[in-house]
């Protein structure tokens, strides 16, 4: 049914079509919302599960690694600092191949404290063996639930996910929003069946201490699972459009008008919705530009993005998050692709914007299609202010 | 894929803990042995056996090479020697 929803609203009544057993959450500015209304669900007795309280990000995402477990499907939510005091708790979860489902509601890092959206508290965790999909629109936020659940369950796969949408942008913006029946989405997620758990009719011990003789095959494990996830993922994706009718190709990576493209923007999250509308304007006024839009950033579906990159003659990499003293991220990894390939973009340049809520607008767009043409700094930060820089202790 | 992540119930015997030892082992002489079973009773490990006198001998696979066998020998017939 379509319904006009805010973004945590209609996150909220997507986890609960996705019958959660188990919900812990602790509040934190942007997240606040979607944790809120599944506890009044709880409370009304709309969404049965267990709705637990927690003192603090580590206490919940220590809750429902304990419920995922005992064989339970477990969620929870959180938001920058929220994220780094769960970052411990992360690693182990994937580590012990849990199929947790958390939405990280984009929030920039303190110290300057700053609640507003840009993407480096989910960025910074890229390393913990968690699935990373990057969302758009409201939609893709409700949709990439059910397909997180599904993906992180499938006996294949068993790791756990992050659902990543910009705070405020996407977590308390407005949208129509198609929210599917109980029976659909039951169709596509059946009841989990853990193909391990804690259980004492048939013990089992997960954790266990893995010393060097041991160790590094689980962490290989990991990384070869997260290849086979690049294979897993488009057939769950159709799986998806045949139930819900909407399309994700292969839920890796979305190419807007990239097939001719003289110029590409990469980047991730709800600013693809502002360079399609640049895309669309300057496309009218003959310029051959696209995007290529990053939906699962973990795994990095490297040969994806070679194949459409390869032939662009210049690329922009737009990240909302840094790797403070070296490279943008996304850049970064985007640049290491071509390494060794004969076809490759002549030019490439990283951009850095929207850090901290800072808008990044249609303008702002059109001067990184403007600058791609420049052969000035491989990397620069948009919307800049200098005049700030100049300020003395 | 999983690798080794899992542990069920009396699956301890699986980690060879003999990986552990670094620097020196324990050789059994067995010369003098009086078949006190002292070395038996201490050895954290559970891995030596012996019934008859200058029989008794460690399983490699398990020893951690800690050195209180070759300690509590009253008759010095167990020395820690080299790890080759």
């Amino acid at each position: 049914m379509r319904e006009f929803l805010e973004g945590s609203q209609a996150v909220a009544k997507a986890v609960s079509l996705c019958r959660p057993g188990v919900i812990a959450a602790y509040p934190i500015t942007p997240q606040t919302h979607i944790p809120e209304e599944l506890s009044k669900m709880v409370a009304e007795g709309i969404l049965d599960s267990q709705f637990v309280n927690v003192e603090s990000e580590h206490s919940a995402a220590s809750l429902v690694l304990g419920a995922v477990a005992s064989g339970v499907r477990a969620y929870t939510a959180t938001s920058s600092q929220g994220l780094l005091l769960m970052a411990e708790v992360l690693f182990n979860i994937a580590g012990l191949r849990l199929p947790v489902i958390l939405t990280c509601a984009n929030r920039a890092i303190s110290s300057p404290i700053n609640i507003w959206n840009d993407q480096q508290d989910s960025v910074s965790l890229r390393d913990s063996g968690w699935i990373q999909f990057y969302v758009e629109n409201i939609q893709e936020a409700v949709d990439f639930h059910f397909i997180a659940y599904r993906l992180a369950e499938d006996k294949n796969v068993m790791l756990p996910a992050m659902v990543c949408m910009d705070g405020y942008i996407l977590t308390h913006g407005l949208e129509v929003v198609d929210i599917p029946t109980q029976e659909e989405v039951d169709k596509f997620l059946p009841k989990y069946q853990p193909p391990y758990k804690l259980d004492v009719e048939n013990p089992l011990t997960l954790g266990v201490l893995a010393d060097s003789e041991y160790y590094m095959e689980t962490r290989f494990a990991i990384q070869k699972t997260h290849q086979e996830v690049l294979k897993i993922l488009p057939s769950i994706v159709v799986e998806f459009k045949n139930i819900f009718g909407r399309n994700y190709s292969d839920g890796l990576i979305e190419c807007y008008k990239t097939e001719d493209a003289e110029k590409v923007i990469v980047a991730m999250g709800s600013v693809c919705g502002t360079i399609k509308e640049v895309v669309d304007a300057l496309r009218k006024r003959g310029k051959k530009v696209g995007l290529l839009k990053i939906i699962t950033y973990r795994p990095f579906p490297r040969n994806k993005i070679y194949e459409v990159l390869k032939d662009v003659p210049k690329v922009a990499v737009l990240d909302r998050a840094l790797s403070l003293g070296a490279e943008a991220p996304l850049y970064s990894e985007i640049k290491s692709i071509f390494f060794g390939k004969k076809r490759t973009p002549k030019l490439m340049r990283s951009f850095i914007g929207g850090l901290g809520g800072r808008d990044i607008t249609l303008d702002s767009i059109e001067t990184i299609f403007k600058k791609l043409s420049l052969k000035e700094k491989e990397e620069e930060f948009i919307d800049l202010k200098q005049e700030l820089l100049k300020e003395k202790l | 894929m999983f690798g080794p992540l899992f542990a069920k119930p009396l699956s301890s015997k699986n980690n060879k803990t003999g990986s552990w030892r670094t620097t020196k082992k324990p050789k059994f002489l067995q010369t003098n042995c009086i078949a006190c079973r002292m070395c038996v009773l201490i050895c954290p490990e559970g891995c030596i056996e012996g019934e008859q006198k200058n029989t008794y001998h460690c399983d490699y696979d398990y020893c951690k090479g800690c050195g209180l066998c070759a300690e509590i020998c009253p008759k010095q017939d167990i020395v820690m020697i080299e790890e080759t």
